[in-house]
């Protein structure tokens, strides 16, 4: 396939994931001021902005943080890049230079997806955005869904999964990374209630809460940091993305019989993740385990640019 | 009290040729069960399907943004869902004339590029040819494969008051709009799907299979997978769709510019898996652009050497450059003589009759005449640096005056003619519209004519310019079989 069309779809994807991942941890939030928000001063918004990575570009144009700022910086901002809207409209723009190559109703999906929040973002009272995190999340599924069911197994659905498992990978481990610094402020908050009900929102950040409950039954943070770190069967958790990476990967390899590295720079990470154990983790610090962990992540992502999105 | 008012009541055909009535108000006998169908519909019904259609565009995405708007609003190429219809007997007529007219012009630029016989028998004033800026000195003593220059057509018709074809236009470029075409027909047939079962309308939905066989037609005999791309400038230009739909309709490769590349004389694409040998590119991009180390040094569009791998015969392009040559409108006049010329028939489909400034006789009857006249610059399409005598000011017509004097080369003139109407939605009510229509025609192995059309309508009352750029839209036109034969 051409170099161009797997770099839009790989694009194409990541954006996609990463408007669901912000759509998620926004309503995740939102949701958690109906719990706590009578106990607590208020719901923390700072670690959305950290996690999103654009915290630098939130305080040279906003002058306080609160609720109402941080939804619309993420949510509709245009002049933020990673804003929800900016990463539906570069989907939409990556899914129109390969129109030709997905199938007809995935376009779509992502037209219409588009053309929602474009209209939700006019609207002049905005006080009621659940709905519409609630559209975003019902469109990328059915996205999944389509590939799943109508995609040719060929080269355009490994670099899709590819972008979708690495942007996957990424978000989880800012959000544990953010969410385990600003919730492990005092050792008297640890294994309060408190820590039951935010961590229980970590996990519905990304739509674990059931699953974990199968297997562990109670919240605390080392457990809900090993399952979203080391969980080989959770399809969000940071082990499960890098596996299904390299699997794509592999078969990208195979498919095209290019390999200039990406697929070993992979694999490192997951010897990274074998080699360790959740109590090493947080013992040694979970800053710097995500840290080196992310930094890697950014090698793949360069090595993949270069071996098969950069033709000279 | 408008409840009732949406169907054919009230409607007149007026002093115009009507595509759906007759003089007396009476439905066409061949479009009777449309009338019926849509005259048996509630006020609110129609609507609701003129509605349904136009969300059905809208989530496809067949879109083009409006210039100069920041907040990204996208608009539909409007489409009205009152069909045009054309029954057997005429379309055979201008199916023969189409065929006709083809094959005489491949063969003019064919000569044209070699023999020159068209001129040296002073059929055609060579100055006319050679001042021509589409005339390509680069294609001279080119043989594309096949002895093929024009794959791929799109000639306008019109309609005058008499209710004959004539021909207006000949596009042997890169024509565009036979997507909508297929994409109105898809969401027409869910419209008025009795009437649709009932009248024997022909299929256009093949259009892409005959497409895929015109292009690969044109590669080497010897290679049994050619590969086969569409080169689009890319998703700003207003065609964009159009060239995405046809790449996914044919399986084939949507190149831009930056994807292909030349290396020692053959066009290579820039793969994952590294370079890959292209055979036959169908290039949606103007001669000017395709490439900048002959045509235009700045174009971003092209592939640079292009040109060179075409000549030495290692890819076919579609359509052939140099084209232009046959299309320019002071050559449009001289085709029915053209078809004479190398066919020896006379012409199926009339011209309109054209005047060509550049003569001085013919000249100062244009400039004696301008409020009667159409003047059209040879060179510009899109309805652009025209002149509508009957609808102009004396300062319109005093500046184009002056145009024709300093560049007489660059214009013609033509009489304006009635253009012929259709019943359309406006507002409440249904008016007549002026209408053009493009059939679409392949040269491959034989020539095809797909048996429909993209109908244009002047949505502007009174209006005649039918182009999208100045507030037209499109119907599906409707071409019936014979008995039996669909």
């Amino acid at each position: 396939m051409l170099s161009r069309v797997a770099n839009s779809i790989y694009w194409m994807s990541r954006y996609l994931e990463r408007a669901d991942s912000i759509a998620r941890f926004i309503d995740v939030n939102l949701k958690l001021i109906l719990d706590i928000a009578l106990d607590r001063e208020n719901v923390q918004w700072q670690p959305l902005v950290l996690a999103s990575g654009d915290e630098a570009d939130f305080f040279k144009r906003y002058k306080t943080l609160d609720q109402k700022r941080v939804v619309h910086f993420l949510t509709f901002d245009n002049l933020n890049p990673n804003s929800i809207l900016s990463c539906i409209l570069n989907a939409r723009e990556n899914a129109r230079t390969v129109r030709e190559i997905i199938p007809t109703e995935l376009w779509e999906t992502i037209n219409e997806l588009y053309h929602f929040i474009q209209k939700y973002s006019k609207k002049r009272q905005k006080d009621n955005l659940l709905p519409l995190y609630a559209q975003i999340k019902a469109s990328n599924n059915v996205a999944c869904g389509l590939v799943a069911n109508a995609m040719l197994r060929d080269q355009a659905l490994h670099f899709l999964r590819l972008g979708q498992m690495i942007e996957r990978a990424d978000k989880t481990a800012r959000l544990l990374d953010v969410k385990y610094f600003h919730l492990l402020p005092s050792p008297e908050y640890v294994d309060s209630p408190y820590d039951a009900v935010e961590w229980g929102a970590v996990l519905r950040s990304v739509s674990a809460f059931q699953m974990y409950r199968k297997k562990y039954h109670q919240v605390n943070y080392r457990d809900v940091s090993e399952f979203l770190i080391f969980d080989p069967f959770f399809p969000r958790s940071i082990n499960y993305c890098v596996n299904q990476a390299l699997s794509s990967l592999g078969a990208i390899t195979d498919m095209t019989k290019v390999d200039m590295g990406a697929k070993g720079e992979m694999a490192k990470l997951q010897q990274m993740l074998l080699l360790t154990s959740v109590d090493k983790v947080l013992a040694e610090g979970l800053h710097e385990f995500i840290d080196i962990f992310q930094f890697n992540l950014n090698i793949v992502d360069q090595v993949i640019y270069r071996s098969f999105f950069e033709l000279k | 009290m408008k409840e009732t008012n949406l169907n054919f009541d009230n409607y007149k055909a007026g002093s115009f040729y009507d595509e759906l009535f007759d003089q007396n108000g009476q439905a066409h006998l061949h479009s009777k069960p449309l009338i019926d169908q849509i005259n048996a519909l509630s006020h609110k019904d129609l609507r609701r399907r003129q509605k349904a259609a136009e969300l059905a565009l809208h989530q496809l995405g067949i879109t083009f943004s409006v210039y100069g708007d920041k907040k990204g609003t996208e608009k539909i190429f409007p489409f009205d869902v009152i069909p045009r219809v054309i029954p057997a007997s005429e379309w055979q007529n201008i199916e023969n004339g189409l065929k006709q007219r083809i094959e005489a012009l491949n063969l003019f630029v064919d000569d044209i590029y070699h023999d020159k016989k068209i001129l040296k028998d002073k059929i055609i004033p060579q100055d006319l040819i050679l001042s021509s800026k589409c005339y390509l000195k680069e294609c001279e003593g080119l043989n594309p494969p096949r002895k093929i220059w024009i794959h791929i057509t799109g000639t306008d018709l019109v309609r005058d008051v008499d209710g004959v074809f004539y021909v207006l236009e000949d596009n042997l470029r890169c024509p565009s709009g036979v997507s909508y075409v297929l994409e109105n027909r898809a969401i027409q047939k869910r419209t008025f799907p009795q009437a649709f079962a009932t009248m024997n309308v022909r299929r256009v939905a093949d259009y892409p299979d005959h497409l895929y066989d015109t292009l690969k037609y044109l590669a080497p005999d010897h290679i049994e997978k050619p590969k086969i791309v569409i080169l689009t400038p890319g998703i700003y230009n207003s065609a964009y769709f159009e060239h995405a739909y046809l790449a996914q309709q044919m399986g084939i490769t949507l190149a831009q510019g930056s994807d292909l590349v030349v290396e020692n004389d053959e066009l290579m694409l820039r793969t994952t898996k590294g370079f890959e040998k292209v055979d036959v590119v169908y290039r949606r991009i103007d001669d000017d652009f395709l490439d900048p180390s002959v045509f235009r040094e700045d174009s971003l569009l092209g592939v640079k050497g292009i040109m060179n791998a075409y000549r030495k015969g290692n890819l076919a392009l579609a359509n052939a450059p140099g084209n232009g040559i046959a299309d320019d409108k002071a050559v449009y006049a001289y085709v029915p003589e053209i078809i004479k010329y190398y066919l020896g028939e006379e012409p199926i489909l009339p011209n309109v009759h054209t005047y060509i400034c550049e003569d001085k006789k013919q000249r100062d009857y244009v400039l004696d005449n301008l409020e009667k006249l159409v003047v059209k610059a040879v060179n510009q399409s899109g309805g652009y640096g025209m002149l509508i005598g009957p609808k102009s000011t004396r300062s319109e017509r005093e500046s184009f005056a002056e145009k024709i004097k300093a560049n007489p080369r660059d214009y013609i003139a033509q009489p304006t003619l009635s253009l012929s109407r259709c019943p359309t939605i406006i507002g409440d009510d249904i008016e007549g519209r002026h209408v053009d229509v493009r059939p679409y025609i392949l040269y491959g192995k034989s020539i095809f004519v797909l048996p429909g059309g993209l109908t244009r309508v002047a949505l502007v009352k009174g209006s005649l310019v039918v182009n999208s750029s100045q507030g037209g839209g499109s119907k599906d036109t409707w071409v019936l079989g014979s008995e039996g034969n669909s």
